[in-house]
């Protein structure tokens, strides 16, 4: 059980938790487990997706140009193309899946590095992002979101407040964060596709030589990100019932971050679902307990860095101390 | 922190009123002022190393020494983002929050909330459309077709035929509306060019590029101090005759300016953005005031060109020299 890769994590969180807890009077308030465990959310569903395809060994570096493709999509076909809503979603949907695709297939078939090839698809889609919403609605941002007809009524299943029985509410991306963990951690360890992801990132050669379908399981992680960037879409869309054609240029980084922290090997096969959840538990609460603490924001950058740094210590001295007591 | 606040200002009112009364006892409004303990945001869209937004943060930084309140500020250049900081700052109970609303649409909600909360809020440079209806005290800012509509006609004036507008971040409607209020006031032609503002350098090659590919361009409108710099450094490696105008000051860019390389700058006043938001904010606290009576206040725009350039530096060099 100590051996678990995020049982190191699940320290460092809670050592942020109670650093954070203590120090700053608003970080257990109400309003401000709201606001940190909203911040983590949307980061920890994409790091999840990520930390599966970087168990299977490959990256993925078009999840944040993902984001803000498919809820540019949705703001295009609904208030300029006057599609309903609902489709709209299920369009970006097959759209993020078709690239997620894509990009599988390309890193298979070349034999490039899945560095290389979703590099190549992140510059695509910001360029895409920029020039071709530009083209069709003549600006770079999605105006009268809120006008689209039914959009109250997609609304509450990407963006909507939860009270909870003891006075404080949540985000609804929240239980969407709990979900997308709960079924990633089932599928890697209760699932035969589970041992093929960690098989082919640990050993690829044997694991074909066993019978593993290498192509039809990375495939599969590179659609598993792919749609985890159109969820969070979808959620920062009916949030903010805005997009632009600069949303989540950057944010790429900050997932496969998550990841690390959460303690998935970077060269792939060892890993897990909850350990990137709490990775991105781990970065939102640092985020936004330095801007409770009122440190200055020039410096917020080099605190978060420090603070990461001293997470992934943590994790990584628990880690060995598990393996020392066995 | 609300009932210490009331109290206080309970206190200072009855002060106030005795001093009136004549007791002759001396009112001392800046040590009521850090009785009352006010913490205020600011929370804008700039990124962290951007020469603008840190005149702003000067501006903002430099209206809480003066007047005795904290001011936190933080900034995020993603609408999701800012609006988590804005929701994270009610959160912390502030007594009021400046804003910066370059995406109105995606921080609709968190502002209405912040001011459903009680908290008040003054939005400044960009939001200026829609500050009233979310519920703002009052805008500080200018009308980006205004100014842009400045600039197209200072063009117009300065004999240019063919200019190309260059947008240094992808998704800020603020400087589309730029180049269209430019475009429309502009006698010649123009066209926009998107350059990628996080980099400098390649900001410049891709100016230089559009120069050399297109020999009748005659004039350069550039977005903010940085870029024009780089639009500088082209037209001179390019050798071409190209003026150029832009928006927003550095201490380089008026040095360019006084060396008659630079025709012009709009100057939004971004200092005056900062600290007003501030002040007002403090106004409102103290007073119940509401500066603008629904009306946007205008900080600029203000030309800076050669005539004014030097009187432009020394005030910077001296009240601020943190913000070069």
């Amino acid at each position: 059980m100590l051996r678990r890769p995020e049982v190191g994590a699940a320290v460092a969180a809670l050592v942020v938790f109670a650093f954070f807890a203590i120090y700053t009077d608003t970080f257990l308030s109400e309003a401000g487990v709201a606001t940190w465990t909203e911040s983590s959310a949307r980061i920890g569903i994409m790091a999840v997706g990520v930390s599966m395809l970087m168990i299977g060994g490959e990256f993925d570096l078009s999840t944040g140009t993902m984001i803000g493709t498919t809820g540019l999509t949705v703001g295009v076909l609904t208030t300029h193309y006057g599609v309903n809503v609902w489709v709209a979603v299920l369009i970006a949907l097959a759209l993020a899946l078709v690239i997620g695709a894509l990009n599988g297939i390309l890193v298979m078939r070349t034999g490039l590095p899945s560095f290389i090839v979703t590099l190549a698809t992140f510059f695509v889609l910001q360029g895409l992002n920029l020039a071709l919403v530009k083209a069709i609605i003549g600006g770079v941002a999605v105006q009268g979101m809120r006008d689209v007809p039914y959009f109250d009524s997609i609304e509450p299943v990407f963006a909507t407040d939860i009270s909870l029985p003891f006075g404080a509410s949540i985000t609804i991306s929240v239980l969407w964060w709990i979900a997308v963990t709960a079924i990633a951690t089932w599928v890697l360890l209760r699932t035969k596709p589970g041992n093929w992801i960690f098989a082919v990132g640990g050993a690829a050669t044997s694991a074909r030589q066993v019978g593993v379908p290498l192509f039809r399981t990375k495939i599969g992680l590179f659609m598993t990100t792919a749609f985890a960037g159109w969820l969070v879409g979808m959620i920062d869309l009916f949030s903010a019932a805005s997009v632009t054609s600069a949303k989540g240029v950057g944010d790429e980084f900050i997932f496969i971050i998550c990841a690390v922290v959460g303690g998935c090997l970077l060269t792939g096969g060892y890993g897990s679902a909850i350990g990137a959840a709490l990775g991105a538990l781990i970065y939102g609460m640092t985020e936004k307990g330095i801007v409770y603490a009122g440190w200055d924001s020039d410096w917020l950058m080099a605190f978060l860095g420090v603070m990461l740094l001293l997470a992934v210590l943590v994790n990584t001295w628990v880690r060995k101390q598990a393996e020392v007591s066995r | 922190m609300k009932t210490l606040r009331i109290a206080a200002v309970a206190a200072a009112a009855a002060l106030t009123l005795t001093a009136c009364s004549g007791t002759g006892q001396d009112d001392d409004g800046a040590e009521d002022a850090s009785d009352l303990d006010l913490t205020y945001a600011v929370v804008t869209h700039g990124a962290p190393d951007d020469a603008f937004w840190s005149v702003v943060k000067a501006g903002s930084d430099r209206a809480g020494e003066d007047l005795g309140v904290d001011v936190e500020y933080n900034s995020d250049p993603d609408v999701t983002k800012q609006a988590e900081l804005i929701d994270a700052a009610v959160a912390d109970d502030v007594d009021g929050i400046v804003v910066s609303m370059a995406d109105p649409d995606g921080l609709e909600k968190s502002v209405k909330a912040a001011v459903e909360a009680g908290v008040p809020v003054i939005t400044i440079n960009s939001g200026i459309d829609e500050s009233a209806e979310f519920g703002a005290i009052t805008h500080v800012g200018q009308s980006e077709t205004i100014a842009g509509e400045a600039a197209g006609e200072k063009f117009s004036e300065l004999g240019a035929k063919k200019v190309i507008c260059v947008i240094h971040e992808a998704g800020n409607t603020g400087l589309e509306q730029r180049c269209a209020g430019a475009k429309s006031k502009f006698g010649g032609s123009m066209e926009n060019l998107q350059v990628d503002g996080a980099d400098t350098t390649e900001a410049k090659n891709t100016i230089q590029s559009a120069l050399q590919a297109d020999g009748s361009i005659d004039g350069v409108l550039a977005l903010n101090a940085q870029v024009a710099l780089g639009a500088q450094q082209a037209v001179e490696e390019s050798g071409a005759e190209v003026q150029i105008g832009t928006f927003d000051l550095s201490e380089d860019l008026i040095g360019q300016i006084q060396d008659g390389n630079v025709a012009f700058a709009v100057d939004q006043q971004p200092y005056t953005q900062g600290y007003l938001g501030v002040q007002f904010l403090y106004l409102n606290s103290i007073n119940g005031n509401q500066v603008g009576g629904g009306k946007p206040v205008y900080s600029g725009p203000a030309f800076v060109t050669k005539e004014n350039a030097d009187e432009v530096l020394e005030v910077r060099q001296e009240r601020h020299p943190l913000t070069r």
